[in-house]
């Protein structure tokens, strides 16, 4: 007999709750959440594909673009490929220089996740203090790179860039006005009646789970798990630079809050430490047009987790194939998890606190079968002629079309 | 006479006088939550700019939704918290109307929004609305009883069921009202529930269920809700204004004592501001667990403690 209190709810694929579109149903009784259902693919935007229609160089830009928070990750993790196909040996300078700006762009997408996070809870005054004071780092970042997002500082061989002695103190100075923001957060994060009430307990994530589900950064390691690529496999400047991995082992939002804040303050210490150890010398070397044929995997540990980039050459100036894996898509499978028997008042801060990023997620499209229990997989030509053909059925000839704007086009 | 009455319901100190001051608490309200957070806040005529945009959009009424009492529901609210007002002595001991019990009578009418925005968000059939009016009523079982209680042990003190004779007894003995403050804090608690500002937005937590009750609801209709839920802001506050700190009425009609109503109901409104600014919304089972546990046991103090007092002081 069907359960009469059962019911479903949409969230999704437009709600205040998520910041990127993306289409999640709940199965509700009551306020309770009986069950969750992800659908993934609704900003799906071909990324991988244009990008082997590309340059390496155009790629950069277009990689840059798979996510407005974290652009320089993902451009550094299809960088690195390329250079490992390559074999290019960057220069010292220009790798301490992609660390810094990777961990300028870690502060700023913590800070903006914690603000996101107490718009979420319905804090709406940790929303604007913490995106105030994300400000000064985006000014950085600005006055370093000339963009706030999208820093488009990488180039294949090096970074574009170089940095300024005085830049450099205005770096540090940032630093002290953030770090003592900081540890007011931490404050407020762990001792708020109301914020500690919200978080504790909600969306809990055991190690076990967290390792069979494959969670990746401050998701994983607030569930106890010891894993952070800048330590466990460096690449740029982190082999160099002394850090700490933050773990917690409260494996529920809380948590989470916590390793993202004191992670915030592990950052600190790495700008401080990459502004004061940097190296003199160039900042490029020169990359050849065409990259060899050959293979590699780029790993980066980006402010959500572990990105992983696999790129394949095949000796001319394009890629053969560019596969991009958001940390957000490890991450999801878990939310379906930590929601489980929760309330649906819990739904949004458990979605945001694996700080998803949906729209550098989203590869997969699935198209539904108009017989619902039909699947079939059908190549592409077939579905081009399906379309062509749909849309005549419809009335519509994109054949006239074509014509007429080829018409206009001469004119 | 009859002229006279109309004047006095539906110009001043009636409808337009609640609702051009409704207008300019909110307006307060916003500016104060704004500057606390850091942020620059709307211009002064920015919640009129909200109403007249409003009222010059469309209504869109679901089509599965009862058109009659998706209609209705707002206005019913509307009219209610009106006549509440007109119950309140605000800088004159008197009130419109009075009569024995007008107390009683003041906090259910202050009750019917609630049930109307209930009705309203359950016949307007989207599953978002549905969640936000049975939150609505599940909240209102929780605030309900601290707040009549925290309310009502004043009027124990003052040993009357009517408002006038409340401030004439805490006009005859000055200091009183500090006994009450007790149960003006479980009141004021307790009145952001029912103005479901946070932490007890509960029934219409933007991130969970979009608008709650409102989801549904557009053009003129919205506008009169978030009316009523302005005029409901600065009849609650006078209503606490007149109940806890009821001085500065033995002024009678001088221009002084309507300074100090709207500085009273200001300086609650503020309150209620700082209130909302530094806390997190709770969950429904908190919420609730919060009022049973802290305010009502808080407000069953307030009422012993008055029971006593009128014993000691009144021989």
């Amino acid at each position: 007999m069907p359960d009469k209190n059962k019911f479903k709810i949409p969230i999704g694929p437009q709600h205040p709750a998520l910041k990127e579109p993306e289409g999640f149903s709940l199965a509700l009784k009551g306020e309770k959440i009986m069950g969750v259902d992800i659908r993934l693919g609704y900003n799906h935007r071909g990324i991988e594909k244009a990008c082997e229609e590309r340059t390496y160089i155009q790629d950069l830009y277009l990689i840059e673009r798979v996510c407005g928070i974290c652009s320089h990750s993902h451009s550094t993790c299809f960088v690195q490929a390329v250079e490992e196909i390559a074999g290019l040996d960057i220069p010292k300078r220009a790798r301490y220089i992609r660390t810094l700006i990777g961990e300028l762009e870690r502060v700023h997408s913590h800070l903006l996740w914690l603000g996101v996070a107490g718009h979420e809870i319905g804090f709406d005054t940790l929303l604007m203090y913490t995106w105030r004071d994300r400000e000064v780092v985006m000014d950085i970042l600005a006055a370093l790179t000339g963009n706030r997002v999208n820093y488009g500082i990488n180039t294949i061989g090096g970074v574009r860039r170089d940095i300024t002695p005085d830049q450099c103190k205005d770096v540090l100075a940032a630093m002290d006005i953030l770090e003592e923001r900081t540890k007011y957060y931490i404050e407020v994060g762990t001792q708020e009646t109301t914020i500690v009430k919200r978080l504790s307990g909600v969306g809990v994530l055991s190690k076990e789970a967290a390792l069979k589900l494959d969670a990746v950064g401050p998701t994983a390691r607030a569930s106890g798990v010891d894993y952070d690529v800048r330590r466990d496999d460096p690449y740029a400047a982190y082999g160099e630079l002394s850090f700490d991995v933050i773990t917690d082992d409260h494996c529920d939002v809380y948590g989470r809050t916590v390793v993202r804040l004191k992670e915030l303050m592990e950052s600190y210490k790495i700008i401080r430490q990459a502004v004061k150890n940097m190296p003199d010398g160039p900042v490029t070397v020169r990359a050849p047009r065409k990259i060899p044929a050959g293979e590699a995997l780029g790993r980066y540990e980006a402010p959500r987790g572990e990105d992983v980039h696999f790129v394949k050459s095949n000796g001319t100036e394009k890629p053969e194939r560019v596969k991009v894996r958001a940390p957000t898509l490890a991450n999801v499978q878990a939310v379906k998890h930590m929601l489980k028997d929760r309330f649906l008042a819990d739904m949004p801060i458990v979605v945001a606190a694996i700080d998803p990023c949906f729209s550098c997620t989203d590869r997969a499209i699935s198209l539904r079968h108009t017989d619902k229990n039909k699947k079939e997989i059908i190549d592409w030509p077939t579905l081009r002629t399906y379309g062509i053909s749909w849309y005549k059925s419809q009335g519509i000839d994109f054949a006239g079309l074509n014509k007429q704007l080829l018409e206009r086009i001469k004119q | 006479m009859i002229g006279e009455q109309l004047f006095l319901i539906l110009i001043f100190p009636g409808f337009l006088f609640v609702s051009i001051f409704g207008l300019a608490t909110q307006f307060m309200d916003r500016k104060i939550y704004a500057r606390l957070q850091n942020r620059v806040g709307p211009p002064w005529f920015q919640p009129l700019a909200d109403l007249i945009k409003l009222l010059a959009k469309e209504d869109i009424v679901p089509c599965d939704a009862n058109r009659a009492m998706f209609t209705a529901t707002p206005l019913f609210a509307l009219t209610a918290v009106v006549s509440a007002f007109l119950y309140l002595p605000l800088w004159t001991p008197h009130s419109l109307y009075s009569f024995s019990g007008d107390i009683i009578v003041v906090l259910y009418l202050l009750t019917i929004p609630t049930l109307a925005f209930f009705i309203g968000g359950w016949y307007s059939t989207s599953l978002f609305a549905r969640l936000g009016s049975v939150r609505c009523l599940t909240q209102m079982f929780a605030y309900e009883v601290p707040l009549f209680m925290g309310i009502l042990s004043a009027a124990v003190l003052a040993n009357t069921w009517s408002l006038a004779d409340m401030v004439h007894f805490y006009g005859a003995h000055p200091w009183y009202w500090m006994f009450n403050i007790p149960g003006f804090a479980v009141a004021l608690v307790a009145l952001l529930g029912k103005l479901e500002k946070v932490p007890f937005d509960i029934p219409e937590a933007e991130t969970e269920i979009v608008a709650g009750v409102f989801t549904e609801y557009s053009g003129r209709l919205l506008a009169i809700l978030k009316l009523t839920l302005d005029i409901e802001m600065v009849v609650g506050a006078a209503l606490l204004a007149c109940v806890f700190f009821p001085f500065g009425m033995e002024l009678g009609s001088s221009p002084l004592a309507f300074v100090v109503f709207v500085l009273k109901v200001l300086a609650i409104i503020a309150m209620l501001s700082l209130c909302r600014t530094i806390v997190a919304r709770l969950r429904i089972d908190q919420m609730i667990n919060f009022c049973w546990k802290y305010l009502v046991p808080l407000a069953i103090l307030q009422l012993l403690l008055n029971l006593i007092l009128k014993g000691v002081l009144t021989p």
